[in-house]
C-alpha cells in the first residue's frame, strides 16, 4: 500500500519467505494493522472500530436468527415469537439485533459529523467520503428491510409507504413500485425478497468497508488538526505518527468497552426502548395505525421529506415550471436524497484552504448549528404532519441545504482561519507539554 | 468533542424513541408500580399466579394468549407452577384441536394457550408491549427512560380507567374510559372488583385485580425478563471491569509518548 513511510514485513523464517513469494497475504495484515496513524487522535477517532464492530455484531447475530426465522407473512411474525421464547438465548439474539442497529446509527452519525467537523472528506480523501456515504445508503435500505422482517404493523405499514415514495417518480413510478414489491401492495413477495436483500446487503457493506479502509489507508488518517503527516522521510513520518498497533488499538477496544457496557445496559434492562410498540402487533393490511413512524435514525430525513408539501413556494414553482410533472410528493422524494447527496458533494462545495474546522471561527457556528438542526428535524420526524411542525420542518430542511449549498462555499471565501499547527508533532506536544531530543516516537508499546 | 459524544447519546437513546406518539384524548395512564420495573426489578410469583387464575376466570372468556406456550407456566422466571399443576391446569382448563385425532382433545403442557377471536377480542399475548403508556416530555418518549415503556400501566389503567358512561354508534356500545386513547372504547368493563377470589385470601378489590392481570400479560409478553436482566447486569459488570482494565492499559501504552521528559 502506498502511504505514509513506515518499516514493512519483512519475512524472517524460510517459511515464512515461502508464504510470502506466493502469497503475501501477512505482509497485507501487518501493513494494514501497523498503519503510521496520527498521533494526535481524539475520541472522536473511535467510531469507525465501533462500526466494524457494529458490522460484524450484525451479521453474527443475523445468520443465528436466520436459522430460526421463517420468511412468510402467515408465520414470520410467529418465527420472532418463537425465537423470543423457545431459542435458547434467541430472546438475547433478538435484542441484540434490533438494538445493535441503533448502536449502528449512532456509530454512523457520530463518525459522519466528526468528519464533516474536521473536514475528513476534502482533498484527498474524496473517495473516502464517497464510499463512506455509500455505506451509509447500504446500511439505510438493510436497517429498512430488517424492520420489515418481524412483520409486525409498523413493518408493514413503514415498508408500504416506504416503497410508495418511489411511486412518486413520474411516468415509470408505479411500475418501479410494482417491481420492488413484487406485485401491487406489501405482500409475501415482498417480505421474501427483503429478506434475501437483507442477508445480502451486509456482506455488500463489508467489500465497501474493505475499500474504506484501503482509501483511507493509502491518504492516512485525518486528525483534529487536519495538518498532513509529513512524508519526506520515514523519520519524518515517525515524529507526526505512531503505529495503529498498540496504541490505537487498545484506546479503540477502551471505548468499545465503554459503548458496550452502555449498550448491555439498553439490551439488558430496555430492550424495547428504541423500537415501536405497534410492532408487536402483527401486520394487518386493513388496520392502519394511527401514526406511521420510521425507525429514529431515519426521522431527519424523513422530516425533510414531508416538510415540502404542496403549499410550499419552491414546490409550486417547480410543479409550475415542470407542468406538474414535480409534484410535492416528488419534490420530498427529490429533496430527501438531495439532503444525503449534499453531504457527499461536502469535498466540493466546501472551499475553505483550511481543513478542521478547530481553525474555523465562523465554521464552528455554523457546524453546531446543523447538528441542533439535525437533532431538531428528529424530533420533528416523529411529530404528526401539522402545524407547528411542518413550518418547523421546513426552517430545518432548508438550513441542511443552505448549509451545504451556500454556507459552505461562501464561508471559505470571507472566513478568516486561524493560524494552524505547522505538524501534527507540534500539536501533540502543545498539548502534552514535552519535547524529545529527536522528537521521533518509537514505534514499541511501552515495557 | 464531549458534546458531540454527549448529543448523539441523546438522540440515540433519549428522544426519538418510536414510540413516542399516539396520544389522544383520554389516554390518561397511571403509573402504577409494579415489582419487575426497573434494572433490577422482577416478577412476583404470586402476583403472577393471582393474574393467571383472573386470566383464567375472566379474560380467556373472549381473549386468546397463541404465542405463550403451557409449559412455560412452570418456568422459573414465571408463574413456576410445579408440573402436575401445568398438566392438570392445562387439561382442565383448555380444548385444542388435534390433526391426528380430527377432534379436540384436553390441552397439555406442549400446546398453546388457544387462539380465541371469537368476538373479535385482540389477542393478549404480547399486548403489554404492543402499547406503551408514557410518551412525553413533548412526545420525546424520554419519560420512558425513568418510567419504563409503561404497558403494563396501560393495561391496569384501562381495567380501572371506566367511568360508567355508556353510549351507542352503530349499533356499536362504546364505554368511556379515561385511559383509552379516544376515550371511548369498545370493551364493556371485564373486571368491577370481587370477580374472582384468591386462594390465599388475597386483595381482589379492582385496583389490585387490574395489576395482577396486567403483570401477569407483562409476563406473557416479556417471559425470558428476569433472565434478560440478568444476562445484561453481568454484561454491564464485566464490560465496566474490562473498560478499567482497558483505561490503565491504554494510559500505560501512551505514557511514553506523553510525558518523555519524565
Amino acid at each position: 500500500m502506498a502511504g505514509i513511510p513506515h518499516d514493512h514485513y519483512e519475512p524472517k523464517t524460510g517459511g515464512e519467505r515461502w508464504v510470502h513469494k506466493r502469497l503475501p497475504i501477512v505482509g497485507l495484515l501487518y501493513d494494514t494493522i501497523m498503519i503510521p496513524t496520527p498521533k494526535n487522535l481524539n475520541w472522536m477517532w473511535i467510531w469507525g472500530i465501533i462500526l466494524t464492530f457494529c458490522l460484524a455484531l450484525q451479521i453474527i447475530t443475523g445468520i443465528v436468527l436466520v436459522m430460526h426465522y421463517t420468511p412468510h407473512v402467515d408465520m414470520a411474525f410467529a418465527s420472532i415469537e418463537h425465537i423470543m421464547r423457545d431459542v435458547n438465548g434467541g430472546y438475547m439474539l433478538r435484542y441484540l439485533h434490533m438494538n445493535g442497529a441503533s448502536l449502528f446509527f449512532v456509530a454512523v452519525y457520530a463518525h459522519i459529523f466528526r468528519g464533516l467537523y474536521y473536514g475528513s472528506y476534502k482533498a484527498p480523501r474524496e473517495i473516502t467520503w464517497i464510499i463512506g456515504m455509500l455505506i451509509y445508503l447500504a446500511m439505510m435500505g438493510t436497517a429498512f428491510m430488517g424492520y420489515v422482517l418481524p412483520w409486525g404493523q409498523m413493518s408493514f405499514w413503514g415498508a408500504t409507504v416506504i416503497t410508495g415514495l418511489f411511486g412518486a417518480i413520474p411516468f415509470i413510478g408505479e411500475s418501479i413500485q410494482t417491481w420492488l414489491l413484487g406485485g401491487p401492495a406489501v405482500d409475501n413477495a415482498t417480505l421474501n425478497r427483503f429478506f434475501s436483500l437483507h442477508y445480502l446487503l451486509p456482506f455488500v457493506i463489508a467489500a465497501l468497508v474493505a475499500v474504506h479502509i484501503w482509501a483511507f489507508h493509502t491518504t492516512g488518517n485525518n486528525n483534529p488538526t487536519g495538518v498532513e503527516v509529513r512524508r519526506t522521510s520515514k523519520a519524518d513520518a515517525e515524529k507526526d505518527t505512531v503505529p495503529f498497533w498498540p496504541y490505537y488499538v487498545i484506546k479503540d477496544l477502551f471505548a468499545l468497552a465503554v459503548i458496550l457496557a452502555v449498550f448491555f445496559a439498553i439490551v439488558g434492562f430496555m430492550p424495547n426502548y428504541l423500537g415501536h410498540p405497534d410492532n408487536y402487533i402483527e401486520a394487518n393490511p386493513l388496520a392502519t395505525p394511527a401514526h406511521i413512524v420510521p425507525e429514529w435514525y431515519f426521522l431527519p430525513f424523513y422530516a425533510i421529506l414531508r416538510a415540502f408539501t404542496s403549499e410550499v413556494w419552491v414546490v409550486q414553482i417547480a410543479s409550475f415550471l415542470t407542468g406538474g410533472i414535480v409534484d410535492a410528493k416528488f419534490f420530498g422524494v427529490l429533496a430527501m436524497f438531495g439532503a444525503i447527496i449534499a453531504m457527499a458533494l461536502a469535498p466540493w462545495l466546501d472551499t475553505s484552504s483550511v481543513r478542521s474546522g478547530k481553525y474555523r471561527p465562523q465554521f464552528k457556528w455554523w457546524f453546531w448549528l446543523l447538528v441542533i438542526d439535525f437533532i431538531a428535524l428528529m424530533w420533528l420526524g416523529a411529530m404528526p404532519a401539522e402545524e407547528p411542525y411542518a413550518s418547523f420542518s421546513l426552517i430545518g430542511a432548508a438550513y441542511w441545504f443552505g448549509y451545504f449549498f451556500v454556507i459552505l462555499p461562501l464561508l471559505g471565501i470571507i472566513e478568516k482561519p486561524l493560524p494552524v499547527p505547522a505538524t501534527i508533532e507540534e500539536d501533540f506536544e502543545a498539548h502534552h507539554g514535552k519535547t524529545s531530543d529527536d522528537g521521533a516516537t518509537a514505534a514499541k508499546p511501552a515495557e | 468533542m464531549f458534546k458531540k459524544l454527549a448529543l448523539s447519546a441523546v438522540a440515540a437513546l433519549g428522544l426519538f424513541s418510536g414510540s413516542a406518539f399516539a396520544a389522544g384524548e383520554g389516554g390518561h395512564v397511571e403509573d402504577f408500580a409494579f415489582s419487575f420495573e426497573g434494572p433490577f426489578g422482577a416478577y412476583d410469583q404470586a402476583q403472577l399466579q393471582r393474574g393467571l387464575q383472573i386470566f383464567t376466570e375472566v379474560c380467556s372468556a373472549c381473549h386468546g394468549l397463541r404465542y405463550v406456550p403451557l409449559r412455560t407456566l412452570g418456568d422459573e422466571g414465571g408463574p413456576g407452577l410445579p408440573e402436575d399443576q401445568v398438566r392438570a391446569y392445562a387439561a382442565q382448563n383448555f380444548e385444542v384441536y388435534d390433526d391426528a385425532l380430527e377432534d379436540y382433545r384436553p390441552a397439555t403442557p406442549t400446546d398453546h394457550f388457544p387462539v380465541n377471536n371469537g368476538v373479535g377480542a385482540p389477542d393478549l399475548s404480547l399486548m403489554a408491549k404492543a402499547r406503551a403508556g408514557f410518551h412525553g416530555p413533548y412526545g420525546t418518549g424520554l419519560s420512558q427512560l425513568f418510567n419504563g415503556m409503561g404497558g403494563a400501566e396501560y393495561i391496569a389503567s384501562i381495567l380501572t380507567g371506566y367511568t360508567g358512561e355508556t353510549k351507542e354508534e352503530a349499533g356499536t356500545t362504546f364505554y368511556e374510559n379515561h385511559a383509552f386513547s379516544t376515550g371511548w372504547i369498545a370493551m364493556a368493563p371485564p373486571l368491577m372488583g370481587e370477580d374472582v377470589e384468591f386462594a390465599d385470601g388475597h386483595s381482589n378489590e379492582l385496583h389490585h385485580e387490574a395489576q395482577d392481570i396486567a403483570a401477569f400479560l407483562m409476563w406473557t409478553a416479556e417471559p425470558k425478563m428476569m433472565a434478560r436482566k440478568q444476562a445484561g447486569f453481568v454484561g454491564v459488570l464485566f464490560l465496566t471491569l474490562l473498560s478499567v482494565l482497558l483505561y490503565l492499559t491504554n494510559k500505560r501504552i501512551w505514557r511514553p509518548l506523553k510525558h518523555k521528559a519524565e
